[in-house]
């Protein structure tokens, strides 16, 4: 069996945005990056799902790491390698990429690498869309279940646990098959030290989105950024009255 | 233009978040000179089409085989119909069955999707659209280009639109054996609580990890919730810890409010967390650490133990 993962490169979330000077897009001049951390989680799923496979049955299990993004996206490509992944893909673009466009290119890389199932983020933290897991299932006219919490394999089919508004939803499909990932699905490993220096040995073939013939026009442009602040000035009350009064006096209680 | 509605029942009536996506929708319309119809999908929703139809003129397809939304199956349906209408505008909520279906279905619309919008604008005769990214760190105006665009309305962003007149409900006509099936449905497992949604209560009690068991939580943050008929919400550390149910989670991956009161109890307030709750009207936190990140974005603050404050509060209120 083989595991498409697509790991996009982000800012890390934990560090404040700053915008370009034309506010139009993220600058991430000196801002430490890493891999979307839903993306890292369907890593990890694949990486366990290979683990679990070959202690019971022997067979084997490739995994292939998909970057999208300028050459700098090759460091978190390194570190999807030194996480397990066994090769990797980079569509090198300088371009912006929206989710339509992305799920194009994971489409061509799909038809080159004919994998059996592809685990994927359901969002990335930067631009938050959840669209493009959506949109490549689509176009290879595949099943999807979109915010696994669970995954598991039953003959051909497998088995998700979905997490919606309501609750946990359980669905069956048969491979192929498009899987994107929730915060609870698993905790994502460290790549150690050795690892990275072993992964520095490892396959990463480079396409172009003209290799792949992939049109880079995107559906949806950002005309403007501004960046918020939500902070307000906090009133610290004594004891429990003195909140309740306060409340009330807000009209919200 | 005709802009399409595509509404979520929710037993006899339309559920709280696709009311406010029929406010965006009607927000769209008044901008662009668009015309609103409503589109339901799902078994055994007569009556929530007939609430529909008080919103706008209603169309149904109902049948036993779309009792649950499988995304191939729905985004299918959902395809079809705009093309039967012939909508340029497509509008639904961001909830999970919004963001799976309905994202499948602009896939086959040509792609063009705008998720999470909170507004809309007419500039030089074209809308363009306003949504969060980045945890909800940066507000951006989009442009969708294409003859279909889809948009999810943020449930926070907009009021929840309020019935007129009841007009029409027609059934569509499509046919529904063709419509794909390969995602089975299997089960699915609905809490079963009296209180109001997160998204949808007028306060939200929320907790955190200050809380050691599901029992403390609920007895604690449920009680205070119930006392004041509020809704319950979470950190994402107290649903991972298992203190608190998943649904509950409020945050950027979990679910955004914006409700008159948040009420954060034992939170820190990670970035994650405040792009979940910051746009509430009032906030306030309970808190023992006074340098707690969620302070900074509170209008009140208590520095006390849940422990002890909650039993307080629930008396006393």
């Amino acid at each position: 069996m083989k595991i498409l993962v697509p790991t996009k490169r982000v800012p890390d979330p934990d560090q404040p945005i700053h915008l370009n000077a034309d506010k139009t897009a993220a600058d991430l001049t000196g801002i430490p990056c890493v891999i979307n951390p839903f993306d890292a989680i369907a890593l990890e799923e694949a990486l366990r799902i290979r683990e679990e496979e070959r202690s019971s049955a022997g067979s084997d299990i490739e995994i292939v790491a998909v970057g999208i993004g300028p050459q700098a996206c090759e460091k978190e490509i390194r570190i999807a390698l030194a996480m397990g992944a066994d090769r990797a893909v980079h569509v090198v673009s300088d371009e912006y990429i929206d989710s339509w466009i992305a799920s194009n290119l994971l489409k061509a890389v799909v038809d080159k690498e004919q994998p059996d199932l592809i685990i994927m983020g359901k969002q990335a933290i930067d631009a938050d869309n959840n669209q493009a897991g959506q949109f490549l299932a689509h176009h290879l006219n595949w099943p999807q279940a979109t915010f696994a919490s669970e995954i598991s394999f039953e003959g051909d089919r497998v088995k998700v646990a979905r997490e919606t508004d309501t609750g946990i939803e359980n669905v069956s499909m048969e491979l192929p098959a498009v899987i994107t990932t929730d915060l609870r699905l698993n905790e994502p490993r460290y790549a150690s030290l050795p690892a990275m220096m072993k992964a520095k040995r490892k396959q990463v073939d480079a396409y172009t989105p003209a290799d792949l013939s992939v049109a880079v026009d995107p559906k949806v442009e950002i005309i403007s950024m501004e960046t918020l602040s939500a902070k307000r000035n906090c009133v610290r009350v004594n004891n429990v009255d003195e909140l309740i009064v306060k409340l009330k006096e807000a009209s919200v209680l | 233009m005709k802009i399409l509605i595509i509404a979520e029942a929710q037993g006899a009536e339309v559920r709280h978040a696709s009311r406010s996506a029929i406010t965006l929708a009607k927000n769209a319309a008044a901008a662009a000179n668009g015309d609103i119809e409503i589109a339901m999908i799902g078994d055994d929703i007569a009556a929530a089409a007939t609430a529909a139809s008080a919103y706008a003129p209603t169309f149904t397809l109902s049948d036993a085989s779309l009792a649950h939304p499988t995304a191939d199956r729905y985004g299918a349906a959902i395809a079809q119909i705009v093309k039967q209408r012939g909508a340029g505008l497509v509008i639904a909520a961001s909830t999970s069955q919004g963001k799976d279906c309905v994202a499948r279905a602009a896939a086959q619309l040509g792609g063009t999707m705008v998720t999470d919008a909170t507004a809309c604008e007419n500039r030089d005769g074209k809308l363009v659209w306003q949504r969060t990214m980045h945890a909800g760190g940066v507000a951006a105006w989009v442009a969708a280009h294409g003859d279909t665009v889809v948009v999810t309305a943020l449930q926070s962003a907009c009021e929840p639109a309020e019935p007129t007149e009841k007009t029409s409900v027609t059934a569509l006509d499509i046919d529904v054996a063709s419509l794909p099936s390969a995602i089975q449905f299997e089960s699915v497992s609905t809490k079963q609580s009296n209180r109001p949604d997160v998204t949808e209560a007028a306060v939200v009690i929320s907790g955190g990890r200050a809380f050691k068991t599901a029992d403390d939580y609920e007895r604690l943050i449920g009680g205070l919730a119930d006392k004041v008929g509020g809704g319950t919400g979470s950190s994402r550390a107290a649903v991972d810890a298992g203190i608190a149910p998943n649904e509950n989670q409020v945050g950027q991956t979990g679910k955004i409010i914006a409700p008159d009161l948040y009420l954060g109890i034992g939170i820190s307030g990670a970035v994650q967390h405040l792009a979940g709750m910051k746009n509430s009207k009032i906030i306030a936190a309970i808190n023992t650490d006074d340098e707690a990140p969620l302070l900074d974005y509170a209008d009140f603050a208590l520095i006390a133990d849940a422990y002890e404050a909650i039993p307080e509060l629930i008396a006393k209120l």
